[in-house]
This record gives C-alpha cells, sequence and structure tokens, in this order.
C-alpha cells in the first residue's frame, strides 16, 4: 500500500474559492427563490401576469405565452422587478452567473501557475457562459 | 423494533413511489386538463407539483440517477405544460441540485477540474446548439421533440439497464491528448485508507461523445448525469466515484449555458419551476437520509421500468397514435 501525498490529494486554493463562491451563492439563490416566490404567491407584490392567465396558457407553446401574457423575453425581466412574478427571476438568475463568477477564480490561478491550456479552456468557458447569458444567442423575438 | 420500523419505512416509501410512478394523482388530473389549468384553482399545480417533485426528489437519489431525467419525461408526461416550460424547468432543476452539491465535491477533491474544465467547454458549446436546436423543432412542431424525447428516455432506459460500472478501471498507458491536458489526479478511498492515483485513456473519443450529451442536455433539458458517468468511467477510464463527482459538478456548468438559452427565449415560468426546483431540492435531501433504508436496487430497476413507460407515452404522445391514452 503507497502512502498518501498529501499535496496532490489537496484541492488548490483556487478550488477552495471556487467551492466557497459556490456554496454562499447557491444558497443565497435558493434561499431568494423562496422569499420572493411567496411574495410572489402572498400577493405581497401583484404580479405582470395574472395567476389564472399563467396557469390558462402553460400548455401553449414559448411563442404564444409570451404574446397572451405580454411578458418580455431575454433580458427584459429587469424592467418588471417590482412584479412579484418576474422578481422570482432574481434567485434563479443568481444560480445561473455563479458558474461565470467561479471561472474567473480559476482563470486567475491558473495564470499564477503558468498552466496556458487551461487558463485559456476556462477563459474561452466563460465567454462561451457569458455569450448564453446576453441573451443573443436564439433568443429572436416573438 | 428498530428493524420493524425501517421495513415499515421501506413498505411505505416503495408503495408511495409505485402509486406516485405509476398511477400518479396528478396523471388523472393531467388527463383532465386538456387545457392549462383544468378548470382547477392557480395553488393547485405548484402544490401538486412541490409534492411530485419531493416524492422524485427522493426516488432519484434511491435510484441512483439525477432529478432532470426523471423529471423532463414524467412532467411532460402527466401535468398541462407545454413541453418547452417542462425543458427550462427541468434545466434549473438539474442545474440547482448540481450547484448545491458542488461545492462538498471541490471541496473533498472528488471534482477532478482537469478532467472537467475541458470535457464542460464541449459539452456547454453543444448544450447551447441542442437548447437552440430543441427550440426551433419545438416551434416548428413540438410533437418532433416529444417524440424524440421519448426516445431518447428509452435510449436511456437502455444504458441504466445495461451499463455496468466499473469502481476502478485499470489504464496501462495514457493516450496523446490525456497526457497533454494533465488529466489525472488522485484520491484517498476512505474505506481502504489507499491512495488511488488515475489517469485517462482514450480521452478524443470521450471528448467527441460529450458533444452529443451536450446536444441531448441542452435540446430535451435533462442534465446528463445518465450518460456522463458512463463515458467517464466505461470509456475514459476514470474511477467511479471520481466520475460520479466530476459528473455532478459537470451538469453545474454545461446546464448553466442551456438554462439561459431556454431563460432568456422566456421558458421558465417561476409558478411552475420554484416548486419544481425546491421539491426536487428537499426530497433529495430526505432521499439521502433514507439511503440505509430503503432497497435501492428494486428502485433503480423500478425507475427504468417507469423511464420505459414515460418514453413510450412520449413517443405514443408525440407520434399522436393514442396507444397509451
Amino acid at each position: 500500500m503507497k502512502e498518501p501525498i498529501q499535496s496532490d490529494l489537496k484541492p488548490m486554493p483556487e478550488q477552495l474559492a471556487y467551492a466557497n463562491v459556490l456554496f454562499v451563492g447557491a444558497w443565497l439563490g435558493i434561499f431568494l427563490m423562496i422569499i420572493t416566490y411567496f411574495l410572489y404567491l402572498g400577493g405581497v407584490l401583484a404580479p405582470h401576469v395574472d395567476l389564472g392567465l399563467v396557469t390558462a396558457n402553460w400548455n401553449k407553446g414559448v411563442d404564444e405565452y409570451l404574446a397572451v401574457t405580454q411578458s418580455p423575453h431575454g433580458w427584459g425581466w429587469v424592467k418588471f422587478l417590482s412584479k412579484g412574478d418576474f422578481l422570482n427571476f432574481v434567485g434563479m438568475v443568481l444560480l445561473a452567473v455563479l458558474t461565470i463568477i467561479c471561472y474567473l477564480f480559476l482563470i486567475v490561478g491558473y495564470q499564477k501557475r503558468r498552466d496556458r491550456i487551461y487558463m485559456i479552456i476556462a477563459a474561452l468557458e466563460v465567454l462561451v457562459l457569458a455569450s448564453a447569458a446576453s441573451g443573443l444567442l436564439g433568443t429572436g423575438g416573438h | 423494533m428498530i428493524r420493524n420500523a425501517c421495513t415499515k419505512w421501506r413498505i411505505l416509501l416503495q408503495s408511495v413511489t409505485v402509486i406516485l410512478l405509476l398511477h400518479p394523482l396528478t396523471a388523472g388530473a393531467a388527463q383532465e386538463a386538456a387545457t392549462g389549468g383544468g378548470g382547477r384553482p392557480w395553488w393547485f399545480w405548484p402544490l401538486i407539483l412541490f409534492v411530485f417533485c419531493f416524492v422524485l426528489g427522493i426516488i432519484a437519489v434511491l435510484a441512483g440517477v439525477g432529478g432532470g431525467v426523471l423529471y423532463v419525461p414524467l412532467v411532460s408526461g402527466f401535468f398541462p405544460f407545454h413541453i418547452d416550460f417542462v425543458r427550462g424547468a427541468g434545466l434549473m432543476v438539474a442545474l440547482a441540485g448540481a450547484l448545491a452539491a458542488g461545492p462538498g465535491l471541490l471541496r473533498r477533491n472528488l471534482a477532478s477540474l482537469r478532467l472537467a474544465l475541458p470535457v464542460a467547454l464541449i459539452a456547454s458549446v453543444c448544450s447551447i446548439f441542442g437548447a437552440m436546436l430543441g427550440l426551433y423543432l419545438s416551434r416548428l412542431n413540438p410533437d418532433i421533440v416529444q417524440t424524440c424525447l421519448g426516445a431518447a428516455i428509452v435510449g436511456i432506459a437502455v444504458l441504466l439497464l445495461v451499463s455496468k460500472n466499473t469502481e476502478k478501471p485499470v489504464v496501462t498507458k495514457q493516450d496523446a491528448l490525456g497526457l497533454a491536458l494533465g488529466i489525472r489526479g488522485a484520491y484517498l478511498d476512505e474505506a481502504t485508507r489507499e491512495r488511488v492515483d488515475w489517469k485517462t485513456h482514450r480521452t478524443l473519443l470521450g471528448l467527441v461523445l460529450f458533444v452529443f450529451i451536450g446536444l441531448l442536455a441542452g435540446m430535451f433539458g435533462l442534465g446528463a448525469g445518465w450518460a456522463n458517468i458512463p463515458v467517464l468511467n466505461l470509456v475514459m477510464g476514470v474511477p467511479l466515484k471520481i466520475s460520479v463527482a466530476t459528473s455532478k459538478f459537470l451538469l453545474s456548468i454545461t446546464d448553466t449555458s442551456a438554462a439561459w438559452i431556454y431563460m432568456n427565449k422566456g421558458c421558465v415560468i417561476p409558478l411552475m419551476a420554484i416548486p419544481s426546483i425546491l421539491g426536487l431540492m428537499f426530497g433529495s435531501f430526505v432521499g439521502v437520509r433514507l439511503l440505509s433504508i430503503a432497497k435501492p436496487k428494486f428502485i433503480r430497476y423500478m425507475v427504468i421500468l417507469v423511464l420505459f413507460f414515460a418514453g413510450f407515452k412520449a413517443m405514443d404522445k408525440g407520434l399522436g397514435l393514442g396507444i397509451m391514452g
């Protein structure tokens, strides 16, 4: 049996930073989702789309649903943050943006280690995720 | 006494599983819900969805599959939501689960960044294309997506049935690509206190397979643990423990890219997505606690059976045959 060598069994510091940011961000996102959902259902903040209208139309395709409910696509929801239904997007968007933030720590880590290949891979991933998040890909109007 | 209590719990759990999966209350409700709300009050659907997803979360953990792969076919089959919204919510469900599990896997160094980063880049690019393709096909005719989803689910059920993962695959020689990328690592086996060194082989083939995995994950909003693990473990020769952990971590990256496409397109309805995410998440916490008293093998086979049923039902619905009601 080989003796464990602790140095390469431990994660690199940036991996731990990634884990810590992910931990705080994921649970904050989930907590925000719970709070905003109850604000929405409790009627504390009036929704942009009436609850009955949502349930009457969620069997329709997305284009038709957006047209009937006059809902925005892309980042249009930001304009409706004062509405109970669109406020829910804050928690969900936090979850979806977390990986991009965490990858920035990896880019710094790989740069410090002069691991050029992995630094480029991490930078490319940030680009890919940021492009998806931008709303420019495949989100043409309805 | 403890054994009795455990047996009762197990019987209760298995009964609930059977009832829920094979004849869910929601199935009946959904059948009559030809129109969106089915004449029921708005609160009925989030409530029933939360309960359904809670049980689904328990079952997913016990069966060793991800929540997304059960969520999409079952919810699209038994609830009145359009497939566009089910896929959007399915991705958010898989994403939230992967993000919550990620920190622990990274801290314990079980999720390998050297393995995950190149794979994630390929899979996330492809999942964006998959999401765009899925939404395009859905706009042409949702039945195409429904039929393809059914075929994919049946394929997944076959894969779960036949694939036999290897705990520590033997990799005698690392291939050039794996060597160039430095895809190797070591972990401490908690059971034997032994250091396990690992490296990959057939790395190029593995990366090519992630093109298809990414496409399928984005197209159907399924998550992709069902495919990640066999490819990492059986094709690339990564130990099972590292494969499972890296697969879960990978989902947090690949599902993020596809989730953004669905979210920006407007395919995420909070009223149905949030109870699904929370239900599955809380269910999986309970599932972890029940692991010691449940019979995972029985539940796994039952889930495979249900996946066959859900897959054929989706194909039946997509092709308009009407054989399965």
